[in-house]
């Protein structure tokens, strides 16, 4: 069966002064973990906030779990659960006091629930800190009891919003194994994040820019996608490089990536050879001039770009 | 939906006394306040400092400031020789009277004319002002009175029983002694539960909404009813555990008497608190922040307290206010406190104001419900 878990369509929001959602349309199949990307101000958080049945849309509609979010709002939120970038943890609670507070909200009887939050604080290793107070857990540790409250009720579909933000890289780690598992489980993730590595780790990404989706594929094929080549350059004086090169012949777009300066170019082979010479007559000093895979960061500067071209023309 | 409102009840009880500095102010504030109101607020006027300046030095003068100096109202501080002391001393607040007899005094009075005595008084304080004027004039009515009696007993001995008066035999009902600690105390009770409730309420769904609970509450089943319930009821609960305390420390401590009817009482309570939960709620839905909760809880609680009659008798306020006082749910509490402590009146004399209470709690607990389920959103 093909059905899909997430189904959005033509999807419009506007705020006082500002489109937010820009007739967007995504579907999202089952057992998928599914990235929302974008810059901060895309329209991530009022997309999740849609689907998670907060937020009534201007325009379109949405089903999760075969729930129509707009005409049953209440519905929904008995199929999901929403993590928004910040879990609303009760900081004098303790950590089995806070799963027991979200999983009577939800109607989870006690023996589901003792079995499950066992389970979960086991996976994520939180076991010992049962009696402490949620206010004393570290970040890291507090998203995953929030992760652990938002799953005490085995939702259809996880939202994420954001949900590593500010996370130190081990407890993201976890996180990420966590998600994982719960796909194995049938769980639909649908996480955003500004993170373009994080998007790497999705199953099929939707590249939001001011509302509008851009593109919407794995990432592997996003990048086969993409017309034209990267051309990385790693210079001390990696600025200079940017500036000098940005307006010259084949290049499209330019992105400063640590040390490095991602060119997209029409033709890597055949523009190398000119952009070095260039680099050299103005002597400027780098370390090498290579044709490179695109990363998702690359391909969201190039998409952005063709975006705003495309609405200035 | 029981399950979910006991949670909420529960996690909320929690809040409430986990934390030391929560379980602190819960406590020890009423307590306080029960205490410094008990004994500072008072309408009773007592040891005014006064100067005396005695020009006329006969027996006659001698004898009224006598009686003036004897009297527990005023406390001599000073015995002066000349006007020009008098501005400095009222400037400094040395003293807040300065009584005045010019020569001649008692050649007035044995002629049987009008004597004068002048009493120079701070008016800063026109509350103590006016009293003070208030006991001269009984002492000097007195002063009087008792002078004409030993003149006409002195001049014509046979006629001595003839002297017309009328004596004022004052017999105050509830309140024999007239002890404004017994007026005062009642008050204190409903103005402490209406500060302690609105803001518990107000704190309670502003802390949720600063911490990014409210939003994560909104995505769960909890509906805003349940979720309203779940955050004022066991906050009526505190209240009327408020009043019973610090009700029980009037009556023992400041021993002002509880007449009436438990029940009337919390009855009453029950009804007031709905109001002052109603506008918990309001002010939790205009403020972002527990700071500004407490800013604008102020601009409710000053003019309720002024209105509501804690101190300032709503029968002298122009009659618009007095209109305005019928919107203020803490002006028919005390009317209900009063009743029940000191009067032990019950439902017969007090189901008007219980009517009003419940009208306006009612009014209260809708718009506050109404604006409450729009800012969800």
């Amino acid at each position: 069966m093909d059905e899909k878990t997430v189904v959005v369509r033509d999807l419009v929001k506007d705020f006082p002064g500002v489109r937010a959602i820009d007739h967007l349309s995504f579907d999202v199949a089952p057992g998928e973990i599914f990235g929302i990307v974008g810059p901060d101000g895309a329209g991530k958080t009022t997309t999740m906030r849609i689907l998670a049945g907060v937020l009534a849309p201007d325009g379109g509609g949405a089903t999760v779990a075969r729930c129509d979010v707009v005409a049953d709002p209440e519905g929904v939120k008995n199929l999901i659960s929403y993590m928004p970038q910040r879990f609303g943890l009760y900081e004098d609670l303790t950590v089995d006091e806070n799963i027991r507070f979200y999983a009577d909200l939800f109607g989870v009887s006690r023996r589901d629930r003792e079995s499950r939050a066992g389970e979960l604080l086991k996976s994520c290793g939180m076991s010992e800190f049962r009696g402490r107070q949620a206010g004393k857990l570290s970040g890291g540790m507090k998203q995953k009891l929030g992760l652990v409250c938002a799953l005490i009720h085995t939702p259809r579909v996880l939202l994420l919003d954001e949900p590593t933000n500010g996370v130190d890289p081990v407890s993201r780690r976890e996180f990420w194994v966590m998600l994982y598992s719960l796909v194995g489980q049938g769980v639909t993730v649908v996480n955003s994040t500004a993170y373009l590595d994080e998007a790497e780790r999705c199953h099929r990404v939707a590249l939001l820019h001011q509302g509008r989706l851009l593109f919407c594929d794995s990432p592997a094929r996003l990048k086969s996608r993409l017309q034209g080549s990267v051309v990385s350059i790693v210079s001390v004086e990696a600025r200079r490089v940017r500036d000098e090169l940005a307006a010259a012949e084949g290049v499209s777009s330019v992105v400063l990536v640590g040390d490095a300066v991602h060119l997209f170019v029409d033709d890597a082979e055949r523009r190398i050879p000119d952009l070095s010479a260039r680099l050299i007559g103005r002597q400027i000093p780098f370390d090498e001039i290579v044709r490179v895979t695109p990363s998702i960061e690359d391909l969201f500067v190039e998409a952005v770009r063709k975006d705003s071209t495309r609405v200035a023309a | 939906m029981i399950e979910r409102l006991r949670q909420i009840l529960l996690k909320e009880f929690i809040h409430l006394f986990r934390d030391k500095q929560a379980r602190f102010s819960l406590i020890v504030p009423p307590l306080l306040q029960m205490l410094i109101f008990g004994y500072a607020a008072s309408y009773e006027v007592n040891r005014v400092s006064t100067a005396v300046l005695d020009f006329d030095h006969s027996q006659e003068s001698r004898d009224f400031l006598e009686r003036i100096s004897a009297s527990s109202r005023f406390q001599v501080r000073e015995v002066l020789q000349n006007e020009s002391q008098i501005p400095s001393l009222l400037d400094h607040r040395r003293v807040v009277l300065v009584l005045q007899i010019q020569p001649g005094f008692a050649e007035l009075l044995r002629k049987g004319q009008t004597a004068p005595i002048q009493a120079v008084l701070d008016g800063t304080d026109s509350n103590t002002a006016l009293i003070a004027v208030e006991y001269i004039n009984q002492i000097a009515a007195r002063f009087a009175q008792d002078y004409q009696l030993q003149l006409a007993d002195r001049t014509r001995p046979t006629l001595a029983t003839f002297a017309p008066n009328i004596e004022l035999q004052e017999r105050p009902w509830y309140n024999a002694n007239l002890e404004s600690r017994w007026f005062f105390v009642p008050g204190v009770i409903g103005t402490l539960v209406l500060v302690s409730v609105l803001q518990l309420t107000s704190f309670a769904v502003v802390r949720e909404r600063e911490i990014g609970t409210l939003e994560q509450l909104m995505v769960t089943p909890i509906s805003p009813t349940e979720l309203i319930v779940g955050k004022t009821l066991p906050f009526l609960i505190v209240g009327l555990a408020n009043v019973v305390f610090v009700g029980i420390l009037g009556s023992y401590w400041f021993e002002v008497p509880f007449r009436g009817n438990i029940l009337v009482l919390l009855l009453g309570t029950t009804l007031f608190l709905s109001s002052a939960l109603g506008v918990g709620l309001l002010i939790s839905t205009v403020s972002q922040t527990q700071q500004q909760a407490f800013a604008i809880s102020f601009f409710y609680i000053t003019p309720a307290i002024m209105l509501s009659g804690f101190g300032y008798p709503i029968g002298s306020m122009p009659t618009t206010l007095q209109y305005l006082t019928n919107l203020d749910p803490l002006r028919f509490f005390l009317v209900v406190l009063r009743g029940t402590f000191i009067k032990g009146v019950g439902l017969s004399v007090l189901w008007p104001q219980m009517i009003a209470m419940a009208i306006l709690g009612a009014a209260t607990l809708t718009i506050a419900t109404l604006r409450f389920h729009k800012t969800l959103d």
